[in-house]
């Protein structure tokens, strides 16, 4: 498997045409107050727009303007109706963030048809009433009703409907590919699951529901930006509040219309209307990596990530060692090892096993059918640690080391000294050493190697640049353990990795204030999963470590974790970067609206222009066009950032300061430039294509 | 502009920067209970202090008891002050305290008065030498001096606390550090500094008034007392409230060039200290740096613009057709309520000096000064008295801004914000911008009161409509809320017919609301800040590693000046446009 093996679902357009139609409605739908008003910001936009609406059909029907001035009808109506629009791009950037999720539930939902399951004792049961400890039936066909664990039986089974990978994956019972999801298919075989999901709560509800952000939450960092952003608005409204006495003192009165489009224009607009669909998009953008965050908290923390804590196995090597050269011990023909490690191996279906078949046959070691030279296959168990078969009277054994030199001092004979001296050889260069026995005597050691997946030096090299820390975890020995990592380039390792060391671990690196995360499938990985500020369980794993991690990846791509990270961070960054952008703004705004208010203040010759029109330094047209051209700005400048704040601004690894100092160059620096040109090309079509 | 003038502002940014450093050092091990040189000196004397108070300064307080024992405090000052006031002239007071039998000034100019002094603001509605007794201004004046400026100081002290802190909620002992920053920062300073300024001519007596015969043969009455004793407080403290009413333009106040750069030392050096102090209390010298750095770019820009912009002369000197240019017998510029001895140089460090700190002593008539001179110290008021500030003031508004610039910058590098190692969330969010916000609310809220209203009005002469009527009123509510204390011509609260305050009367309505915009802006960011203190205090501390934004580089100086103008400007920039920059666009007089 390559490393950037993603399977990346298609990201969903923009402009698709039910998207677009359901993300207008919506956007109409959210004008409801009650709706708006858990957004301070766009709530006092909605207000705003109501109060100009007044005022418009007050003029309407011949009286004045709300509050004093004598401003044209035309005017008043056009900055009500964009600020109604601001509101509407507001929420339309919410509805299309919305809409890309509920596009991928809708597929998702389409496979939770009603199904029945077969229980144990034959009868019949609906699917949406099974509870947690039912034990149903499922054969090649028919669909999995409810998520569970395989109890008996093995069987391939078609997870493409969540997956979207369309190859068959093996479930079978015990071990860590036990866990089935409701929906998928079995395509061979029959298998017994014992249903873990209460009713309702399945996955595939769980999943649906947070793509559709049904269970959206404000994440921590989002209220806090939040309060941030509403106690702008509250300054903000002070100062345009306090701008009317001050106007009244200068003997310049201000209309209520322009009151309004100065404290919109002011308020934090841009990053308000924008904040809830950056949140969304960013457990899209997981999704899309078929990673499903189960809260959007998981998400906002992953960007923190401190320390990733990445299984040896699978992860950073192929996972499957290979035997790589026999080694006899003194007066041993090689061959006779080769054949005896053959022999041991024939039974062993591991691909250790296999691989120890195949490099015999570069001995030239014809192969051996089981059957027909009467063997009895010894399986390998946790106690022996060895595997092998009895043959023609001999014990043929293959092991770990000591296991093995147990096995030849009990059969009376003694291990010679060379032996000792290649496992030591074998784990210092990060092999794992099989030693292979014939009775009392010792053949010597088949030489496994485990190897480094391609790109991964450079995978640490980049998390490095990030800040973040990798710890690479095995159960290997600490040589074995060294050596890998060296080769690797992973930060920091731990050996012998039960898994109380790797709760202990992750313990201790989070009391000195690291944020954790990991990956793990097994159950015994569950607790440490749990513990894990990050916990990524593999979607082939057990059904305890998918409830304990807060994240599944789908594709059962351990690497993934990298991507997750760069998705927390973007996510973090887009909200920073807009923010900074929504105030930069305010500078043009200023020098568009406040030079056209008091244009005539403390002017010397009656409706002639004061002093203060030297600050209107954009040249606009008019003071009306002025104010109409910064407020269409403010809206227009919404929709034009759905986008980005869609796809999210990109993370580059390239350290906190340098990516600090280009983020406050684009978007502080930029923030302070754009609108002043593009206030100033609005008010070129606003004033003199359309006379305003 | 001449060779002098600049090289006086470089000397003094350097001769501050050598002193605030060790200064930094010794006020970081006084906070931090360590021994000092001064220990076996003021070791007795403190612990007889802790057995008088009957304190323990081990005891550890949480935000909501060190905010409580400053309240009281406060408020038992408050009322001692009142009372000290308003029995100026009464039976018990001796006659050498009170030579000249000055009545008491009535109740609203001393509830100005008052709140004006327990909050360092020391806004003067009243001439001092035509107010106060030698006892108001010693027992009452200056005692507030050095207890509102020690409270300002041991804020700051337990928000570094706060930040730094490990180990639970305890950000220190008010009572102990009240003792501790009398006893060895204000004391050891004051007393050096007050017979450097004897030296220099500054009078300490309590001799009445002198009768003078002036050689045009009339008489001048030339006001006497204990100034020194005050003056070095006045400025050490950020206090700025002057013995006579103009302030250090009096010769018995700041009598020499040399007492002016001293002078202005002393206004700048703890809040300059502070911040290498708040370095070395987090371990990190370069925070301290870093923050020191913001401060002096800012401070220099806005001596550089003052002091071109006075050199240059005013519009109405250029119509006249004046010289202006230095010449052979002048220094040029706009001299205009200027002192001769000071030059414009001078003056113009000075105006900055006390505008970007909480002090608001004058040289000077900032009145008098240019458009663009004058709204320097505007603009250093819409800082919100961040760029060195007051003692104490300066470093926890910095530091909230700090935490403003860290939540955003910090979102920028990818992680949700930490500062010195602390996740910054909702909470601290909030109270900083509650804290932020409280100055330029109410600074902006009492400008539009006073303006709008009949009652604000009255403050304003006749002869100052249109912009320099709204300069005056929205400068007198600036500087009250932000504790600055100068005063931007004659906004007025108090009408004083005689000396000695017989027939006098207060302005109830400016004294009223002057007097509370300045206990708000002083006492809620207090509180705000302790609890953002108490809010860090208990915070696990996270490492930082490649990934965490700095807070001790020049990105992120650049980044912290950035919010501190955007803050300032964006809240300021309407009021500031009806005021000083239409005062400044036009060469119409207002």
């Amino acid at each position: 498997m390559a490393v950037n093996a993603t399977h990346e679902r298609q990201a969903i357009s923009l402009f698709q045409r039910d998207i677009l139609k359901r993300a207008l409605l919506d956007s109409l739908v959210k004008l409801d107050p009650r709706v708006q008003v858990r957004n301070p910001v766009m709530f006092v936009v909605e207000i705003g727009a109501l109060i100009t609406t007044l005022s418009c059909l007050l003029q309407a029907f011949g009286g004045k303007p709300l509050g004093a001035g004598a401003e044209p009808g035309w005017y008043t109506v056009t900055i009500a109706v964009w600020l109604w629009l601001t509101v509407i791009f507001a929420n339309m950037a919410e509805a299309f963030a919305e809409g890309r999720g509920r596009a991928q539930a809708d597929t998702l939902r389409n496979m939770r048809k009603e199904t029945v399951a077969t229980m144990r004792d034959g009868s019949m049961k609906a699917a949406s009433a099974l509870s947690r400890g039912d034990i149903v039936v499922v054969v090649a066909g028919e669909l999995i009703p409810g998520d569970g664990s395989v109890i008996e039986g093995i069987a391939t089974v078609d997870e493409s409907a969540i997956t979207g990978e369309s190859a068959p994956v093996i479930r079978e019972s015990g071990g860590d590919r036990s866990a089935v999801t409701g929906g998928t298919r079995v395509t061979s075989d029959r298998i017994v699951v014992e249903i873990t999901q209460e009713p309702g709560k399945s996955f595939l509800d769980r999943m649906i529901a947070l793509v559709e952000g049904a269970e959206r939450r404000k994440t921590p960092n989002e209220i806090a930006l939040n309060i941030l952003l509403a106690a702008l608005t509250l300054i903000f409204m002070i100062v345009v509040a306090t701008l009317r006495p001050f106007g009244l003192f200068a003997g310049t009165s201000i209309s209520e219309t322009t009151l309004i489009a100065l404290l919109v224009a002011l308020i934090p607009t841009t990053i308000g209307a924008l904040l809830s669909a950056i949140g969304i998009a960013g457990m899209d953008r997981l999704v899309r990596r078929n990673v499903l965050a189960l809260s959007g908290r998981a998400v906002e923390a992953s960007g923190d990530v401190d320390v990733l804590l990445l299984d040896k196995t699978g992860t950073i090597t192929l996972g499957n060692r290979q035997a790589s050269e026999f080694i006899p011990m003194p007066g041993v023909p090689e061959s006779e090892l080769a054949e005896a490690a053959q022999l041991a191996s024939l039974a062993d279906e591991t691909p250790e096993g296999r691989s120890i078949v195949v490099l015999a046959k570069q001995y030239g070691i014809r192969e051996h059918d089981m059957a027909q030279i009467h063997a009895e296959f010894v399986p390998f168990t946790a106690q022996t640690r060895m595997s092998g078969v009895n043959v023609d009277g001999q014990q043929l054994r293959k092991g770990a080391g000591d296991a093995i030199i147990g096995f030849v001092e009990a059969e009376g004979g003694q291990a010679p000294p060379e032996l000792r001296a290649q496992l030591d050889r074998i784990g210092r260069e990060g092999g794992t050493p099989l030693a292979v026995a014939r009775d009392n005597q010792i053949l010597g050691v088949v030489y496994l190697k485990d190897t480094i997946k391609e790109g991964m030096k450079e995978r640490f090299d980049q998390l490095r640049a990030m800040g973040i820390k990798t710890v690479m975890v095995t159960g290997d020995n600490r040589l074995t353990a060294a050596k890998i990592a060296q080769e690797s380039g992973v930060d920091d390792f731990l050996a012998e990795a039960t898994p109380e060391a790797k709760l202990a671990l992750i313990r201790e690196q989070q009391q000195d204030g690291r944020l954790v995360a990991m990956t793990g499938d097994g159950t015994n990985d569950a607790p440490a999963l749990a513990q894990a500020d990050v916990g990524v369980a593999m979607n082939t794993g057990t059904q305890a470590a998918r409830e304990a991690g807060n994240m599944v990846d789908l594709d059962s791509n351990p690497t993934k974790l990298i991507e997750i990270v760069e998705v927390g961070k973007q996510l973090l960054i887009t909200r920073g970067a807009l923010t900074t952008f929504s105030i930069a703004n305010d500078i043009a705004k200023y020098f568009a609206i406040l030079p056209a208010i008091f244009i005539t203040t403390y002017a010397t010759t009656a409706g002639g222009r004061g002093p203060l029109h030297v600050l209107n330094i954009m040249n606009l047209g008019t003071p009306q066009s002025a104010i109409v051209s910064a407020i269409i700005f403010n809206a227009i400048v919404i929709p034009l950032l759905i986008p980005l704040s869609l796809r999210g601004v990109r993370y580059r690894p390239i350290g906190a300061s340098a990516l600090l100092r280009r983020n406050l160059l684009i978007y502080g620096l930029g923030g302070i430039v754009a609108p002043f040109i593009g206030i100033k090309l609005i008010d070129l079509i606003v004033h003199n294509l359309l006379g305003g | 502009m001449t060779f002098s003038g600049w090289a006086t502002i470089v000397l003094f940014a350097v001769i501050l920067t050598a002193l605030a450093m060790p200064l930094g050092s010794y006020m970081a091990k006084v906070y931090t209970g360590k021994r000092v040189f001064l220990s076996p000196l003021l070791g007795g004397p403190e612990r007889a202090l802790y057995a008088i108070l009957r304190v323990d300064p081990k005891q550890q307080q949480d935000w909501k008891a060190y905010a409580k024992s400053l309240l009281f405090f406060s408020l038992a000052g408050w009322l001692l002050l009142y009372a000290i006031l308003r029995t100026q002239n009464a039976f018990f007071v001796p006659h050498a305290l009170n030579p000249l039998g000055y009545h008491p000034a009535p109740w609203n100019v001393t509830f100005n008065t008052v709140s004006s002094f327990v909050t360092n603001t020391n806004w003067q509605y009243y001439s001092g030498e035509t107010t106060m007794s030698y006892l108001s201004q010693m027992i009452g004046l200056t005692v507030q001096n050095w207890l509102s400026a020690a409270t300002g100081i041991v804020v700051a002290v337990a928000l570094i606390r706060g930040i730094v802190g490990r180990s639970g909620k305890g950000l220190g002992n008010f009572w102990g550090d009240m003792v501790r920053t009398v006893l060895y920062l204000l004391g050891p300073i004051s007393v050096i500094g007050a017979l450097v300024l004897v030296s220099q001519g500054v009078i300490e007596n309590f001799t009445t008034y002198l009768t003078a015969h002036t050689i045009t043969g009339l008489t001048q009455t030339i006001a006497m007392g204990p100034v020194a004793s005050q003056e070095v407080i006045k400025e050490l403290g950020t206090n700025g409230g002057g013995f006579f009413n103009v302030n250090s333009a009096h010769p018995f106040e700041n009598p020499t060039a040399f007492t002016n750069l001293f002078e202005m030392l002393l206004v700048l050096l703890i809040p300059a200290s502070l911040v290498f102090a708040y370095g070395r209390m987090t371990g990190n010298r370069r925070q301290g740096i870093a923050i020191y750095t913001t401060m002096i770019v800012m401070f220099l820009g806005a001596v550089t613009v003052a002091y071109i912009a006075e050199a240059h002369g005013s519009p109405a000197q250029h119509a006249a057709g004046l010289h202006t240019h230095v010449i052979s017998g002048s220094g040029g510029g706009n001299m205009e309520g200027k002192e001769q001895r000071f030059g414009i140089a001078g003056s113009a460090l000075f105006d900055v000096v006390t505008t970007v700190t909480s002090c608001g002593a004058v040289n000077s008539a900032i009145e008098s000064f240019t458009g663009i001179g004058g709204a320097v110290p505007f603009a250093n008021l819409s800082a919100s008295e961040v760029i060195f500030g007051g003692v104490g003031t300066g470093l926890y508004s910095i530091l909230l801004y700090v935490l403003l610039a860290v939540f955003i910058g910090g979102l920028m590098v990818g992680r949700t914000p930490e500062w010195l190692g602390k996740k910054i969330e909702a909470r601290e969010i909030k109270l900083a911008g509650l804290g932020i916000l409280i100055t330029p609310l109410a600074a902006l809220f009492c400008t539009a009161m006073a303006t709008a209203s009949k009652g604000g009005r009255a403050s304003i002469s006749d002869l100052s409509v249109g912009p320099q009527g709204f300069s005056e009123t929205f400068y007198a509510y600036l500087s009250q809320a932000n504790n600055n204390g100068s005063a931007f011509a004659g906004y007025t609260g108090f009408i004083q017919p005689n000396a000695g305050n017989l027939g006098s009367h207060g302005v109830t309505f400016a004294d009223l609301l002057g007097g509370f915009d300045m206990l708000f802006a002083r006492f809620a960011p207090i509180l705000f800040a302790l609890a953002v203190a108490g809010s860090l205090a208990g915070k696990r501390v996270s490492p930082a590693g490649l990934g965490t934004m700095r807070t001790d580089n020049s990105t992120f100086v650049v980044l912290l000046i950035g919010v501190i103008v955007l803050v300032g400007a964006l809240t300021f920039f309407p009021a500031l446009l009806l005021g000083p920059i239409v005062q400044g666009l036009t060469g119409h007089l207002y």
